[in-house]
């Protein structure tokens, strides 16, 4: 089988190419967030040779760093809280009873994964400035509830649906009512579905740009990725304190995902695949 | 009726509070805005003033109307080109690594992990990142090909037209790798052993399995990864943004229709106002009409008779 031995060296050889390629622009990220300016822009594609923080130090006492790092933290959370929750309510609703209208319920925000929003800006522009919520980061936190809704909805339905009936009858028996059979017998149950609905939009809404990019202004509302614009605009010959803000802003991805690496591969292509 | 059966018909009545906000919220800021860019698009607009009805003048102005009807053109040709290039790059080279995953070299779980990490990275971070590292004097490419001696290869690829649009669709795909991976893998996993078993006794060789058998099965796939690859080619534009600015440079040469959706409506090139609504709703609806259309072809190819053995 020396073809079979030919096709196997080939097949390595692509695959510690590509992973490489995959991996090193972030691996220079990283190390260039390391070294002082004068290193980067004389030698850079050399290692630092000594570790230096004080990139970081500059972004975070020169610009509102500390504050778009807040801003995305409420954001995100207070989104993926409310996806949560309203989507896990109305799963409920739409796999546990069969009301004549549910077909068309679920029909009707599965619509939603298929809507390219963005191009529904114009308008949601104009209903921010009518609430007066431009510049507001609930208006972010609105929008991003609203894009989680459709998918989270088709994932946490199909997991109500795979649990048995008996289960929730014989609580009723007990006198439970349908909140209390939803909040104590089947939201347990659900860990896993709510990892993945979480996971999903927590990545989406962290690192979304277009949004607050119009909805936004005010630099001290401002979240980690429309503030590197600020940041790009401003330090565009200090390439060390860019990378330490490009650095900065990737790094709580990298680490969830290194706890989570299989629920975040998984959670992200449940969607596609389902 | 007692007071007891009543509040038990209140308590039966709760339930149906269960997927009110989620249907308030999605319909607010998800149904309502598609629609209103249907309507707004009729409409004569002076600034942010809601004028009279003109039909379908709006959409006659960007097909006919100077710059608008060059620059739309322009702008669908590069979501094409930028379609079909991360079509052949991106799920090409993502078929490739998926075949190999499945093939089960040692540490697959790292390859794995090692193509699917850039996923994770905001897409105007992948931007900013990636333009630092093209930058022409400082950046690591050049410098890289100047230290094995391919001087001649290295060139401002963001600044050149000829190459820039090319960069970024290449930047993408480096994104989007690992994405389209998992879901051909995953479609791989789902092919049959003993289907593939028989095809080797047969004598069938490695390249006729893969194109006769693997591909045929696994179709779904396919179309998943084509209709998330289309979808996502006609609304690009973080990545532009990020590397190109608002203008689409060098000489509109990166310019997309997501882009050029975004001057009109927001960057003041809709004439006169620095807010177009009517023309900027107008482009929306086309490009709505565009993405809508061609994922419902992609759709119903999938539902159609699947492929049997």
């Amino acid at each position: 089988m020396r073809s079979g031995i030919r096709v196997r060296v080939g097949q390595y050889m692509t695959a510690y190419v590509l992973a490489f390629v995959s991996l090193y622009p972030i691996f220079l990220m990283l190390s260039s967030s390391l070294k002082t300016n004068i290193q980067i822009l004389q030698n850079p594609l050399g290692l630092p040779t000594h570790i230096s923080f004080e990139a970081y130090g500059k972004l975070l006492d020169q610009l509102p760093y500390l504050k778009y790092m807040m801003n995305s933290i409420l954001v995100s959370t207070i989104s993926v809280l409310l996806i949560l929750v309203l989507g896990s309510l109305a799963s409920f609703y739409i796999a546990r009873y069969a009301f004549k209208w549910n077909p068309a319920l679920f029909f009707y925000f599965l619509l939603g994964m298929m809507i390219p929003i963005k191009l529904g800006i114009v308008p949601l522009f104009l209903l921010m400035k009518q609430l007066d919520l431009l510049n507001s980061l609930w208006s972010l936190m609105f929008v991003y509830t609203a894009i989680g809704i459709p998918l989270s909805i088709l994932i946490l339905t199909g997991f109500f649906k795979t649990m048995p009936k008996e289960l929730e009858e014989a609580a009723r028996i007990d006198g439970c009512q349908d909140i209390r059979v939803f909040w104590h017998i089947l939201l347990p149950l659900m860990r896993p579905a709510l990892g993945t609905v979480m996971i999903i939009n927590l990545i989406t809404v962290w690192n979304e740009f277009f949004f607050p990019l119009i909805f936004i202004q005010d630099e001290v509302k401002k979240t980690i990725p429309v503030g590197m614009l600020t940041l790009f605009g401003q330090y565009s010959t200090d390439w060390s304190v860019l990378f330490a803000g490009l650095t900065l802003s990737s790094l709580p991805m990298l680490v969830i995902f290194f706890i989570a690496s299989k629920q975040f591969m998984e959670g992200l292509t449940a969607g596609a695949v389902k | 009726m007692d007071n007891h059966t009543k509040l038990i018909k209140w308590q039966k009545g709760i339930v149906h509070l269960f997927p009110l906000p989620a249907l308030v919220i999605y319909t607010i800021f998800i149904v309502y805005p598609i629609l209103a860019a249907f309507s707004y698009s009729l409409y004569d607009w002076k600034g942010l003033r809601k004028g009279a009805f003109i039909g379908v003048d709006n959409f006659i102005a960007l097909f006919t109307k100077e710059p608008f009807n060059h620059l739309f053109w322009n702008a669908l040709w590069n979501n094409v080109y930028y379609f079909v290039l991360e079509m052949i790059v991106q799920n090409g080279i993502a078929f490739i690594l998926a075949y190999i995953i499945y093939s089960k070299i040692k540490g697959f779980a790292f390859f794995k992990i090692a193509f699917f990490i850039p996923r994770l990275l905001s897409v105007i971070v992948v931007g900013f990142l990636w333009k630092l590292i093209l930058n022409p004097n400082n950046g690591v490419l050049n410098t890289l090909l100047k230290n094995v001696g391919l001087e001649s290869w290295a060139r401002p690829w963001l600044g050149d037209p000829d190459t820039a649009l090319t960069t970024i669709i290449l930047v993408n795909s480096w994104f989007g790798i690992g994405f389209s991976m998992l879901i051909f893998l995953a479609g791989l996993q789902s092919v049959s052993q003993e289907i593939i078993e028989a095809a080797r006794i047969d004598g069938a060789t490695r390249l006729r399995l893969i194109i006769n058998i693997i591909i045929p099965m696994m179709k779904q796939s396919f179309i998943i990864v084509t209709v998330y690859t289309f979808i996502h080619a006609f609304e690009a534009f973080e990545l532009v943004y990020a590397m190109e600015g608002s203008q689409g440079e060098p000489y509109y040469s990166t310019d997309t229709l997501a882009i050029f959706f975004y001057r009109i409506a927001f960057g003041g090139a809709g004439g006169g106002d620095s807010v177009a609504i009517g023309l900027g709703s107008a482009l929306a609806v086309v490009l709505f009409f565009i993405i809508a259309s061609l994922s419902a072809v992609f759709l119903y190819a999938v539902n159609r008779k699947k492929v049997q053995y």
